[in-house]
């Protein structure tokens, strides 16, 4: 049976002409557009790209082993620094994760604040990728400025909820950390009733564009069924046509009360990736809208559960969300003591990553950085 | 979306010789496990990939466990002839259970998808030990998103995948001895020693690579 399965397996390219010398070169790990420190050690024929290997670790640090010394609790502050740009998504997972283990309930109130603030933060991470992969296309600056403005905005709103800008340490089992400022809904309101314009801007800038256009539109193609057996989720599946975004699959939190659609690429290159987030942003405004229209009153933590001294019983659990990169999940075992015995981060970055190579065999060298800016990972959350 | 019962009886109707068997999970996720017989589990993966009703096309999340050995004490009932009456003894027995490492994989169906919400299918598989039969079949033939996740559970538990396309080291340098997710590891007291002709140095050293198993 196992010789008849298809294989994935990236192509081999041979140069063009024999006893040519390839030129290996080794992109990163200190250059702007790699994200942070991560390597990409490539092999040239002329400019195009015979093979890549990237090249991980830098910044690993070994999440997974810290949590597995420190107490339920006490992981939760470091889950922002996987994905600094979405910690309070992290956030969210993380709880998820840990509320399968234990079962634990989430209030109303709390569900709808999770809504709220994650769907804020896949806005903000959306328009920053495209901000970056625009620098890296050469326009320097200005789409990216304009997307950090509209950013701002979001991080004093997180700042004035959690106390903190980036790492924002908000979500508890079972509920949320502290009570939503007076006139905080008020303020997303009017923030919200402003996103569509900045998304408008944004795309008469580019989407039309004839620039962005050459460069991008059947560069970098990503075949659907190699995305679906290499793992790859968010908007880079959905930018190759595979219809899975797991709030629609899971239903987590109360993802099926709001109405809202899932856009789908068509041919998997740089274009459509850059088309889908934009267009996943503006269904994010649509769920902000409604979610933002009913907002009941009541608690925003579970009174039973217990934050200091919580001990699971034992078993395993493994909860994922849509984060704004892919599919984040965490996967718990509890020995029935105060801290996990195996605590696993179920990384979007890294695993979208596998796909580099295919992405960038036979294209020039200088579509391999917008290749890579493409997949728009967090090195933070790659290395762990 | 099939029980973990239910799933092994359909393997056991498609691959009659193979062995698996469904693990309960206590926890209030009831996310039931698979253990299926490294020998098996490529046959296993495959049938579970390709099968129309299952799906499970898609490899979510592959890692490692690492189980160490456990010293279990127990009280043990047993009928003993004392001065030539049957009479019944209660003994304290302590008993070393093996360890062992572990490979769990999060299947998902991304066919199926939207239409029936299935939970993980979770595929796991043991090692025979810890030290020097640390082999299990790579199943990134056919999941291709278990090959940086594999070399991962290579890296820092140190469980070896034949038929790995590129197992190497992932996070950590490629001269790096030990394997850092393992229960029993101990760091470095400096990461950054370099042996130098003094006796202390050079004794800490030998200890260093002792521990983790070179030979100086």
């Amino acid at each position: 049976m196992a010789t008849a399965l298809k294989s994935y397996r990236p192509p081999v390219i041979e140069p063009s002409e024999e006893g040519d010398e390839l030129l290996e070169v080794a992109m990163g790990p200190h250059h702007p557009s790699t994200h942070g420190v991560f390597r990409m050690d490539v092999a040239l024929d002329g400019e195009r790209v015979i093979r890549l290997k990237p090249v991980f670790g830098y910044l690993h640090r070994n999440h997974e082993k810290i949590a597995e010394t420190a107490s339920y609790l006490a992981a939760m502050p470091y889950t922002d620094r996987l994905d600094y740009f979405c910690s309070l998504t992290n956030n969210w997972a993380y709880a998820l994760a840990v509320e399968k283990l234990a079962g634990i309930e989430v209030p109303e109130r709390a569900e709808y604040i999770r809504v709220i603030t994650a769907e804020l933060t896949r806005v903000q991470n959306h328009a920053s990728a495209i901000g970056f992969l625009l620098q890296e296309m050469g326009a320097s600056g200005t789409p990216l400025m304009y997307a950090f403005r509209e950013r701002e905005k979001i991080l004093d709103l997180f700042e004035e909820l959690t106390g903190s800008r980036m790492m924002c340490n908000y979500m508890r089992f079972g509920g949320c950390r502290v009570e939503l400022p007076k006139g905080w809904l008020e303020r997303v309101r009017t923030l919200v009733d402003g996103l569509p314009k900045f998304l408008d801007e944004t795309e008469a800038l580019l989407t039309g564009n004839e620039i962005l256009m050459a460069r991008t539109q059947g560069v970098g193609v990503l075949k659907p069924d190699l995305a679906v057996n290499a793992g790859v989720t968010g908007p880079m599946l959905r930018a190759a046509g595979v219809n899975y975004d797991i709030r629609k699959v899971d239903h987590y939190g109360i993802y099926d009360r709001f109405k809202f659609r899932v856009p789908l690429g068509d041919h998997g290159d740089i274009y459509d990736r850059y088309m889908i987030r934009v267009l996943e942003a503006r269904e994010s405004i649509e769920i902000l809208k409604q979610a933002l229209k009913d907002v009941p009153a009541g608690p925003i933590m579970d009174p039973k559960s217990k934050i200091r001294g919580f001990r699971p019983k034992a078993g395993e659990a493994y909860g994922r969300i849509e984060a704004p990169k892919g599919e984040l999940g965490f996967y718990l075992i509890s020995d029935g003591t105060g801290n996990p015995y195996r605590y696993r981060v179920r990384p979007p970055s890294l695993i979208n990553l596998t796909v580099l190579e295919d992405m960038c065999l036979g294209q020039n060298v200088a579509d391999v950085v917008l290749i890579f800016g493409s997949v728009d990972i967090v090195l933070g959350e790659v290395d762990r | 979306m099939k029980t973990a019962e239910e799933i092994v009886a359909a393997i056991k109707l498609a691959l009659p010789d193979a062995k698996v068997e469904a693990v309960l999970n206590p926890s209030p996720s009831a996310q039931h496990s698979l253990r299926v017989v490294p020998g098996d589990a490529v046959a296993v993966a495959g049938f579970l990939r390709e099968d129309p009703q299952l799906g499970l096309d898609y490899c979510s999340n592959a890692t490692g466990v690492d189980w160490p050995d456990k010293e279990i004490t127990e009280k043990v009932k047993t009928t003993k002839v004392v001065d030539g009456v049957e009479t019944v003894v209660e003994e304290t027995v302590k008993r070393v259970e093996p360890g062992y490492l572990e490979a769990v994989y999060h299947l998902f169906s991304m066919k199926h998808g939207p239409t029936d919400p299935a939970g993980p299918v979770v595929l796991r598989m043991r090692t025979i030990n810890r030290s020097d039969q640390v082999e299990l079949p790579s199943l990134t033939p056919v999941w291709r998103s278990a090959e940086f996740q594999e070399r991962e559970i290579f890296d820092l538990f140190g469980i070896v995948f034949t038929g790995h396309p590129d197992l190497r080291r992932i996070l950590m340098w490629d001269g790096f001895e030990d394997h850092p997710m393992r229960r029993d590891y101990v760091d470095p007291d400096d990461y950054e020693y370099e042996p130098t002709a003094h006796d202390e140095v050079l004794k800490r050293a030998a200890e260093q690579k002792a521990h983790a198993g070179v030979e100086a």
